[in-house]
């Protein structure tokens, strides 16, 4: 019996080792393993044992068929396996063919730098609004210390639509529209579209966009607005990026000033992009001017604090070396695709 | 406003800097530096030399040999030049020498280098120069010749530099005066800016008492008429006058701003105006009428001939100077013809006066004459500047020796400008500034500035021309000034926090960008105003609502000059500049505003409506796949509680614009939200557009009002097995297929969980007149299996009120 069995184990694996694929092993396995396979059948042959061999033999048998089934089933790994391998090789591609294009669209330039500028100051907790661009002379000259027949109205060039309304041509405007809801302290932004009459060339529009920034509260200092917006430049261009305050004059603000950045191109060492001069105008700022904190409802000897406003385009340009404004409106997907 | 770096060295002496150090420190300062030119920055090696002898060149008939002495040797030259003749004295740039640029005015970038060479085999040492090859003009240098080497007067030392002796040896420094500082247009202001930031002594020209015996009244009498428009009228009198030269030290000064010096007259009247930026007139006092000068408004209709013999026309907000009997100029404009200095002028009578800045730009622009005196006027002059300048003229015409000053001036200045005074208050300079400044460190910067601090009261005394100094603010900024920009610490503000973030409308702008850039679509940005034709170009026939739109008073031209009232022209221009220049497959969105007047002509301000705009054109654009787009929008921004209603019966608007046949009007919940639709092919011929294109247009705020509701439920997954029913139906053609889905909808219960077009067909084996449509609904309960009379009766209640519609199944 233990020779029959021993017999049978070899042959199987005799068998196992000459299959040529998983198909021969299914015929080894139903041949010994099967209803009617050899081992099956020494099995059905055990009746004739006598009782007290049976479990001696019983466990042969079974030691027998767990090595013949392990067996089977190693080679039949070895064959997906194989099988696999030969798969993925005849799989091979060239990846360097073109890639399939995603057919998404793009953000305009403005946006994408829109998008930037208010992240920058909502992460430092400002409220972004919104104000009218259609507005009254009031809110756009009138209450930013900017009165009838002053100077400053000339050198806006500004849109009538009569003489008490007018498109608006600065987000300063907006300054007065938080200042008169009176809830303090403000901290906001205001981004929007403003018009000037200025004809069509490559750095001019008579529609652009700007934004604007205040902050009221009891203390805001010129030091706070220097700190602020030089954490605003750093996370716009760069971290090594340095700043300049240069006096200046606004009707709306005193002390007023501009701010320039340091050439992110050279880095302040002079280039064709800052036209030599290593510093680049980025924004004009300054304090609120206490006149108009008076206007509009803020007494100006309990509050005080700054505001600024920055060109969107002008940063948009800036950033991604366009070098004719007028492709920001002409819409040509060849140009908006690369954004 | 640009001065001579020469000039304001002359005016502080201490200051010794270069150009570069000069710009870096005024800008920091406050007084912003545009750029500045070195004239003599391609000028090298170049003297003053006497042509001892001329030759003819050997080989050349227009060419001669001079042999040239420069002082510490004789040189020779060969020249072309046809004004050369011996002993005239001339620049010459020796050998290894520069000159800015070619005799034709040229000028090259870096100079031209000059050395020793043979002209047609003779040997030439250098080059005798014209005035363009030193880098400047016979503009400003009339004497010199039209063609040829520029001539000193004879005596003419030699061996010296001739740059220098020319002037050319200065650097000009042009700024950006900001409007609040009046002071700063005259060279004085700047230099006062100038000590004040470099820490050096201030010395302005000292004026003296001129005039001789005679009395300035027995010529001439001024009467003021109109004190508003001037504050302050003053006049002297000029006998025995010599026109002839100025010096040359006035005329390299005027030289330097760009002003070609004419003769002693005019140039002090154009010195002082740029010295003191106090514009001055002169009359020839003989045809002034009566002795007398008036000022007062011009009437209504009224002409008048200026200097430039133009005529002028006038109306009663313009202030003129008259004599007597008539008008002679302009006032802060221009002179008139009638009164202007001749050459045989024998008495002038000089005028400096202060008028009102905001009459004199709308005057100037009215009558469409922009003057430099008008341009200086405008900006709203001191009247205490107007003697200082006045006297100093006088003193000039003394020492220039042009004439005999007469005693006194007619001074008419009813109410005298006072110096204002503001209290001293550090601390609050301090506080605005987040500085540390000490109080003496204050007092130290405003003396350069001429602010005068009294002790006792604790005020400062600020000089009438700081007109710009009214409040606290400005003076914190005067600290800040001298203190430095760039000192002032930098913090962060501190205090309450405020909660930052976005509106729920600016939300869903980001929504819109985010659905329409994954289908494809890019961001565009057009302009809001546009031409009336936009209306004809759209098809929008007379007496449409749409065609009320807010018209500019002042616009860039008819093509910028109404205000939009619907998105569409900005869409269709930005899809044809893109047709045209061949991009293919083209999808385009906008999010900007329209502009509805509530009422016209507008008294209040109008609805300021954002549009959502998509436009689309080649492959895949089609009114399904627009409509797609729209769902997904319209689903993500949380009007999904129902389906939105697409309907071609347009209630509003016709949209003429759009393909009769394939346009519709979006409604959600009975509101309209915005419209769809082909672009009308005629439009499209409009635009040059030879291709389909598919528009929607979405209102923000309509769309704002239901996203706001929205709500995110979960509703449970239900475990038991869907059943499907298939039906084919025979539809007359004129039933759309909406209205199939509302009677699903209506009557097809709780059971009913979706339905799905799978088929639409016309054609030879439907009947005339009909199509067949086919859908597959499901039914699934979320608590039972469903058993087949459950479905049944649903389905019953379907095709029941199919039929009602004339609708038949398909068996």
């Amino acid at each position: 019996m233990k020779d029959k069995l021993q017999e049978i184990k070899e042959k199987a694996l005799e068998q196992i080792k000459a299959a040529e694929g998983a198909e021969t092993l299914n015929d080894i396995r139903v041949a010994i393993l099967g209803k009617k396979g050899e081992l099956t059948g020494i099995l059905k042959a055990m009746k004739d044992v006598s009782p007290e061999d049976r479990p001696k033999v019983g466990q042969m048998v079974n030691e027998t068929r767990e090595a013949i089934e392990a067996k089977l089933a190693e080679a039949k790994a070895a064959f997906e396996k194989a099988e696999m391998e030969a798969r993925l090789k005849h799989e091979k591609i060239d990846v360097t063919l073109p890639a399939k294009k995603l057919k998404a669209g793009h953000r305009h330039p403005n946006t994408i730098a829109l998008e930037e500028i208010e992240n920058i100051f909502i992460g430092m907790g400002y409220e972004v609004v919104e104000g009218p661009e259609v507005e009254y002379d009031y809110y756009n000259f009138e209450a930013l210390n900017i009165p009838a027949n002053h100077p400053a109205k000339d050198e806006q060039d500004t849109f009538y639509i009569n003489k008490d309304i007018l498109l608006r041509t600065q987000t300063s405007s907006c300054q007065v529209h938080m200042m008169e809801q009176g809830k303090l302290p403000i901290r906001m932004i205001a981004p929007g579209r403003v018009f000037r009459s200025d004809e069509v060339d490559a750095t001019h529009s008579p529609s652009f966009h700007q934004v604007e920034g205040m902050a009221i509260d009891k203390d805001i200092t010129f030091s706070d607005l220097k700190g602020t917006l030089a954490e605003f430049a750093k996370e716009m261009f760069g971290e090594d990026v340095k700043v300049k305050f240069r006096p200046h004059h606004f009707p709306f603000t005193e002390p007023s000033a501009e701010m320039d950045v340091s050439c992110f191109k050279c880095h302040g060492k002079g280039c064709r992009f800052c036209k030599g001069e290593g510093w680049i105008e980025i924004l004009g700022c300054g304090q609120v001017h206490p006149h108009v904190l008076e206007m509009s409802g803020i007494d100006p000897n309990e509050y005080q604090g700054f505001a600024f406003g920055v060109g969107l385009e002008r940063i948009a340009l800036l950033k991604y070396e366009i070098d004719d404004m007028r492709l920001l409106y002409e819409n040509d997907t060849r140009f908006l695709s690369q954004f | 406003m640009k001065t001579s770096l020469k000039w304001i060295k002359d005016l502080v002496p201490g200051l010794e800097v270069t150009p570069q150090e000069y710009t870096d420190a005024m800008i920091m300062s406050g007084s912003k530096v545009e750029f500045y030119e070195c004239q003599d920055s391609d000028l090298e090696k170049i003297v003053v030399g006497r042509i001892e002898k001329i030759e003819p060149h050997p080989d050349a008939d227009k060419l001669v040999v001079c042999q040239v002495n420069v002082g510490s040797e004789t040189v020779q030259i060969v020249t072309g030049a046809p004004n050369v003749f011996e002993n005239a004295i001339v620049p010459v740039v020796l050998d290894g020498g520069k000159v800015a640029g070619g005799h034709d005015g040229s000028k090259t970038p870096g100079g031209i280098k000059i050395k020793k060479g043979k002209l047609r085999g003779v040997e030439s040492f250098g080059m005798m120069c014209s005035i363009e090859e030193l880098g400047s003009t016979r503009d400003m240098f009339p004497e010199a010749p039209e063609d040829g080497i520029y001539i000193f007067p004879e005596g003419t030392e030699i061996g010296q530099d001739a740059v220098k002796l020319l002037g050319l040896d200065d650097c000009i420094v042009e700024y950006e005066i900001t409007s609040n500082r009046v002071d700063c247009f005259g060279v004085l202001g700047i230099a006062r800016e100038a000590a004040a930031t470099f820490g050096k002594e201030f010395k302005p020209p000292v004026v003296k008492e001129t005039g001789d015996s005679d009395d300035v009244n027995k010529y001439i009498s001024v009467e003021v008429k109109d004190t508003d428009l001037c504050s302050r009228y003053t006049a002297r009198v000029v006998k025995d006058i010599k026109v002839g030269p100025s010096p040359e030290w006035m005329q390299q000064r005027l030289r330097s701003q760009g002003i070609r010096p004419i003769n002693n007259l005019v140039d002090i009247t154009n010195y002082v105006m740029v010295e003191y930026g106090q514009p001055m007139h002169a009359y020839d006092l003989s045809t002034i009428e009566d002795n007398k000068i008036v000022v007062e408004r011009a009437k209504d209709g009224d002409t008048f001939v200026t200097l430039d013999g133009q005529e002028r026309k006038l109306d009663s907000s313009v202030l003129m100077i008259c004599d007597g009997k008539k008008q002679v100029g302009i006032a802060g404009i221009m002179g008139g013809e009638n009164s202007m200095i001749t050459d045989d002028v024998k008495t002038m009578l000089f005028e400096a006066a202060c008028f009102d800045g905001a009459n004199i730009r709308v005057s100037a622009k009215k009558i469409g004459l922009r003057t430099d005196a008008s341009g200086v006027f405008e900006k709203g002059l001191d009247p205490n500047n107007a003697i200082e300048a006045m006297n100093r003229a006088c003193q000039l015409v003394e020492e220039l020796g042009c004439g005999t000053v007469c005693g006194g001036v007619v001074d008419v200045y009813p109410n005298k400008k006072e110096p204002i005074t503001l209290p001293f208050e550090p601390d609050k300079y301090n506080k605005i500034l987040g500085t540390d400044i000490s109080k003496d460190q204050m007092l130290e910067y405003f003396k350069p500035l001429e602010i005068k601090y009294d002790e006792a009261s604790n005020t400062l005394l600020i000089p009438t021309f700081r007109q710009d100094l009214l409040s606290y603010a400005d003076i914190a900024e005067e600290v800040a000034r001298f203190y430095g920009y760039d000192k002032i610490p930098t913090t962060l503000p501190k205090g309450s926090s405020v909660k930052g973030g976005i509106s729920d409308k600016m939300k869903l702008e980001k929504l819109a960008r985010n659905v329409a850039e994954y289908s494809g679509f890019s961001q565009i940005m057009t302009y809001s105003f546009e031409s009336p034709k936009v209306f004809d170009k759209l098809m929008i026939p007379s007496g449409e609502k749409e065609r009320e739109a807010i018209e500019i008073s002042n616009p860039l031209g008819e093509d910028f000059s109404i205000m939009r009232t619907l998105p569409l022209n900005g869409m269709l221009t930005s899809l044809s500049t893109n047709f045209n220049r061949r991009n293919k497959d083209v999808r385009l969105y906008e999010l900007a505003n329209v502009y509805i007047p509530k009422a016209l002509p507008l008294t209040e301000l109008p609805d300021e409506r954002e549009q959502f705009t998509l436009g689309m054109y080649g492959e895949g654009a089609d009114f399904f796949t627009m409509k797609g787009v729209v769902n997904e929008f319209l689903e993500q921004a949380g009007l999904n509680a129902e389906e939105p209603e697409y309907t071609s019966e347009m209630k509003v608007h016709d949209r003429p614009y759009l393909h009769p046949g394939r346009k519709a009007d979006i409604y959600y919940k009975g509101t309209l939200i915005g419209y769809m639709g082909e672009v009308h092919p005629a439009v499209c011929g409009n635009y040059s557009i030879k291709s389909r294109v598919v528009v929607a247009v979405l209102d923000v705020p309509a769309v704002l009002t239901f996203s706001k509701e929205k709500t995110i439920k979960f509703s449970g997954i239900s475990n038991f097995p869907a059943s499907t029913r298939d039906i084919s139906m025979v539809v007359p053609k004129d039933i759309v297929v909406g209205s199939i889905e509302k009677a699903f909808k209506n009557k097809g219960g709780s059971y009913l969980e979706s339905f799905d077009l799978f088929d639409i067909y016309e054609g030879s084996q439907i009947k005339e007149g009909f199509k067949s449509v086919a859908y597959s609904l499901t039914f699934r309960a979320k608590d039972k299996s469903l058993s087949d009379d459950d479905v049944n009766s649903a389905m019953d209640r379907i095709l029941k009120a199919l039929e009602g519609m004339g609708i038949e199944l398909r068996k």
